[in-house]
C-alpha cells in the first residue's frame, strides 16, 4: 500500500450519508442528536427522514437514556454528538444502554486531539477508554472515511451497544479500493519481520508512512490497523509478537488507558511477551493550535512512530 | 386486558406490604420505606389502569411501567408476583445469591421489569424514549414512570421534562411518590424542590397534585385522568407516607434503606396481619 497522493476526507462525514443509505435500504434507524447535527453530519439523516430524527437539545444525559428506551421498541438507535460530550453521559450509558445491552450506537465525532483550535475541553483523550470499560460495548475507531462508512453499516446490522469515534480533520483515504473492515479483526496493511506497528484512527496512515521510512533504513515493519478496540484481536497481536518480536502501539488517545494499555495486557498474557513502545497522549490534556500542530505537540507524527519503532527494535537486541 | 380487574385492591396492598417487609427482613437489606409509600400506586396501576398481560410480558401493545426509583424493588417485585408475572415463592430469593431479584431494578429480571435503575433520575428519560419509539411504531400504549420526590434533585429529570413537552409527547404519565424523605433526611432539609407542580406546569405538563397516595379511589381517579390526557405529558404528584402501614416505620427516615431486626419484624407483621 502506497501513501502518496491519496484523496482526503473526514471520518465524521460518513455518518449521515451512510445512515440515509441504510434507511433507504430497509433499516429501522432512529437518530437522536444533541444540537451538533451539522458538525457530525447527522443532519443529513434528518433532512431525509425528519420523523426519525429527535433532537434533545444540549442535554446528552437525557438523550442517552431516551435512546435506551427507544431501542426497547426494536429500533436501531444512533446517538450522535461529539466524543467529549458523549463522556458527559457516562452513567446513562452504563445504566440505560450497556447493562441492559440495548441496541444503541453512539457515533461520536471530533474524537481525539485533532479537534485542534478548540483546545483541551474539546479534545477527547479518554473517550474510548471509557467506552471500553462498559461491558457489552463494541468499540471502533475508523482509519479513514471508507472504513467509517463500513463501521456504521456494521453497527446498524449488529445488535448491541456500539461506540464509533470519528474525527474532525480531513485525513488521507487509505481504503481507496473499498473497505476491508471486519468486526474484531485487525487488518494487516503491510507485512514485516522486525517490528509490528498497531494503530487506529489517523495514526494508521501515519504508521504506514513510518513503515516506509523504516524500510529505507533496513527495518521491516508490519502495520496492523486495529479498527476494533473492543473486542481486541488478540490472535493478531499474538502473531505479531511471534513473527516480529516487538510492538509499537500508536493512537490519538491517552496511552495509559487506551489501545496501548489494552494491547499490553493482551501481550502480557501470551507465552512470549515482547518489548512494546507506546505512541499517544502521555498523561496530559490538549491545547489550542491547528489540528496538525496539536498532533505534533503530542508526538503523534510519522517521526514519532518511526522513533518508537527504532527504540523497540533496539530493545529486543 | 387489564390483568387485575375485579381484584380486591385493599387485600392486594396488604399482601404486597407483607411481602415487602418479609423480603427486606429476609435479605437483611433493602428499601422498605419507599416501597410502602408506593404500594397503592403500583396496585392501582397493575390492577386498574395499565393494559398488560402477565402471561405475555413481551406483548408489543402493552403499557409499560418504568421504575425510576429503582431502589424500591420490593414493592415492584411483590406487585409483579401478586399480579401473576412469576411465583410469589420467588420473592424469598430477593437480594440473595443466584436470585433474579436484584436489589435494584434490572431490565428483564424477572419478566415485567422494563428498565434498569438504581442510579436515580434516568427513568423519565427512558420512558420518554419508549413513548417516542411507540409513536414511531404507531403503538397507542401508555408509559407510566414512577419517581421519588428526592429524585427530583437530579438535573436529568428536568432535561426529560423539557424534552417530553417539546416533542408533544402524550400517553407519557409521570408519577411522583412525594413521601418527603430521602436517603439522609427529609427532602425539604436536603434540597428544596417545591413547588413541584408549578415547575412541571412551567415545563409544559398537565399536572395534578395533592392527591392522597394511599386512598385507592383517589389514586385510581388521578391515574385515570392522567391516562386520558392528550397532546401533553401528564404528571400526578401523590402525597404519601414513607413506611406506610407500620406505625414505627411511618415518616421515619431510618427506614429508607435499613432492614428491621427480629423484634421489629414481628411487630410489623402483626400490624400488617
Amino acid at each position: 500500500m502506497t501513501t502518496t497522493n491519496l484523496p482526503a476526507a473526514a471520518t465524521r462525514e460518513a455518518l449521515g450519508p451512510t445512515l440515509v443509505r441504510l434507511q433507504q435500504n430497509g433499516a429501522d434507524i432512529v437518530v437522536v442528536d444533541a444540537d451538533l447535527g451539522k458538525s457530525t453530519s447527522a443532519r443529513t439523516f434528518r433532512d431525509a427522514f425528519p420523523e426519525r430524527f429527535f433532537t434533545f437539545g444540549v442535554a446528552e444525559q437525557n438523550m442517552i437514556s431516551a435512546a435506551g428506551g427507544l431501542a426497547t421498541l426494536g429500533h436501531v438507535v444512533v446517538a450522535s454528538t461529539f466524543a467529549v460530550f458523549a463522556e458527559h453521559a457516562f452513567d446513562q450509558l452504563r445504566m440505560s444502554v450497556a447493562q441492559p445491552k440495548l441496541n444503541v450506537k453512539v457515533v461520536a465525532s471530533h474524537g481525539g486531539v485533532s479537534t485542534g483550535e478548540d483546545g483541551a475541553s474539546a479534545q477527547s483523550v479518554e473517550d474510548y477508554a471509557l467506552f471500553s470499560s462498559l461491558v457489552n460495548f463494541t468499540v471502533c475507531v475508523p482509519a479513514d472515511v471508507v472504513e467509517a462508512e463500513a463501521m456504521v453499516a456494521a453497527a446498524v446490522a449488529t445488535p448491541g451497544p456500539w461506540y464509533i469515534r470519528t474525527g474532525r480533520p480531513k485525513i488521507p483515504v487509505i481504503y481507496t479500493d473499498g473497505p476491508r473492515f471486519q468486526i474484531g479483526k485487525a487488518d494487516m496493511l503491510r507485512d514485516g519481520t522486525d517490528v509490528t506497528i498497531v494503530a487506529c484512527g489517523l495514526l494508521v496512515e501515519r504508521s504506514l508512512r513510518a513503515a516506509e521510512a523504516l524500510q529505507a533504513s533496513g527495518i521491516s515493519a508490519r502495520v496492523l490497523n486495529m479498527g476494533t478496540i473492543r473486542p481486541l484481536d488478540v490472535a493478531a497481536l499474538e502473531a505479531a509478537a511471534k513473527d516480529t518480536g516487538a510492538i509499537v502501539v500508536a493512537e490519538e488517545h491517552l496511552t495509559h488507558s487506551g489501545l496501548g494499555a489494552m494491547c499490553a495486557q493482551a501481550i502480557a498474557a501470551t507465552t512470549q511477551p515482547v518489548p512494546m513502545e507506546f505512541v499517544g497522549v502521555q498523561s496530559r490534556y490538549g491545547e489550542s493550535a491547528t489540528w496538525d500542530e496539536v498532533l505534533e505537540i503530542m508526538g503523534l507524527t510519522v517521526e514519532g512512530v518511526e522513533a518508537a519503532a527504532r527504540k523497540v527494535v533496539a530493545r529486543k537486541r | 386486558m387489564v390483568a387485575g380487574t375485579g381484584t380486591d385492591l385493599r387485600a392486594f396492598t396488604q399482601r404486597v406490604r407483607r411481602h415487602v417487609v418479609e423480603m427486606v427482613y429476609g435479605a437483611q437489606s433493602g428499601h422498605i420505606g419507599g416501597s410502602m409509600s408506593s404500594t397503592e400506586i403500583l396496585a392501582v396501576l397493575y390492577g386498574r389502569i395499565m393494559r398488560h398481560d402477565p402471561k405475555r410480558p413481551d406483548w408489543a401493545e402493552r403499557d409499560r411501567f418504568v421504575m425510576s426509583k429503582g431502589h424500591c424493588t420490593p414493592v415492584q417485585y411483590a406487585t409483579l408476583a401478586e399480579s401473576g408475572y412469576f411465583p410469589v415463592e420467588e420473592l424469598s430469593t430477593f437480594r440473595k445469591k443466584g436470585t433474579r431479584l436484584q436489589g435494584h431494578s434490572v431490565l428483564g429480571k424477572p419478566e415485567g421489569v422494563e428498565n434498569s435503575a438504581g442510579a436515580l433520575g434516568m427513568g423519565l428519560s427512558f420512558g420518554l424514549g419508549i413513548r417516542l419509539g411507540m409513536r414511531l411504531s404507531n403503538i397507542d400504549a401508555h408509559v407510566y414512570v414512577l419517581m421519588g420526590d428526592g429524585e427530583q434533585d437530579e438535573g436529568q429529570v428536568w432535561e426529560a421534562a423539557m424534552a417530553a413537552s417539546h416533542h408533544g409527547v402524550d400517553r407519557l404519565v409521570a408519577i411522583i411518590d412525594r413521601n418527603g424523605i430521602q436517603n439522609d433526611d427529609f427532602t425539604a432539609a436536603t434540597m428544596r424542590t417545591e413547588p413541584l407542580d408549578e415547575k412541571y406546569r412551567a415545563f409544559g405538563w398537565e399536572v395534578r397534585a395533592g392527591i392522597d397516595g394511599h386512598n385507592l379511589e383517589a389514586v385510581e381517579e388521578a391515574l385515570a385522568w392522567a391516562r386520558d390526557v392528550r397532546g401533553k405529558p401528564a404528571l400526578v404528584i401523590f402525597d404519601t407516607v414513607k413506611g406506610k402501614g407500620v406505625s414505627f416505620m411511618e415518616n421515619n427516615p431510618n427506614f429508607h434503606g435499613a432492614a428491621p431486626n427480629a423484634e421489629q419484624f414481628a411487630r410489623a407483621m402483626e400490624e400488617l396481619a
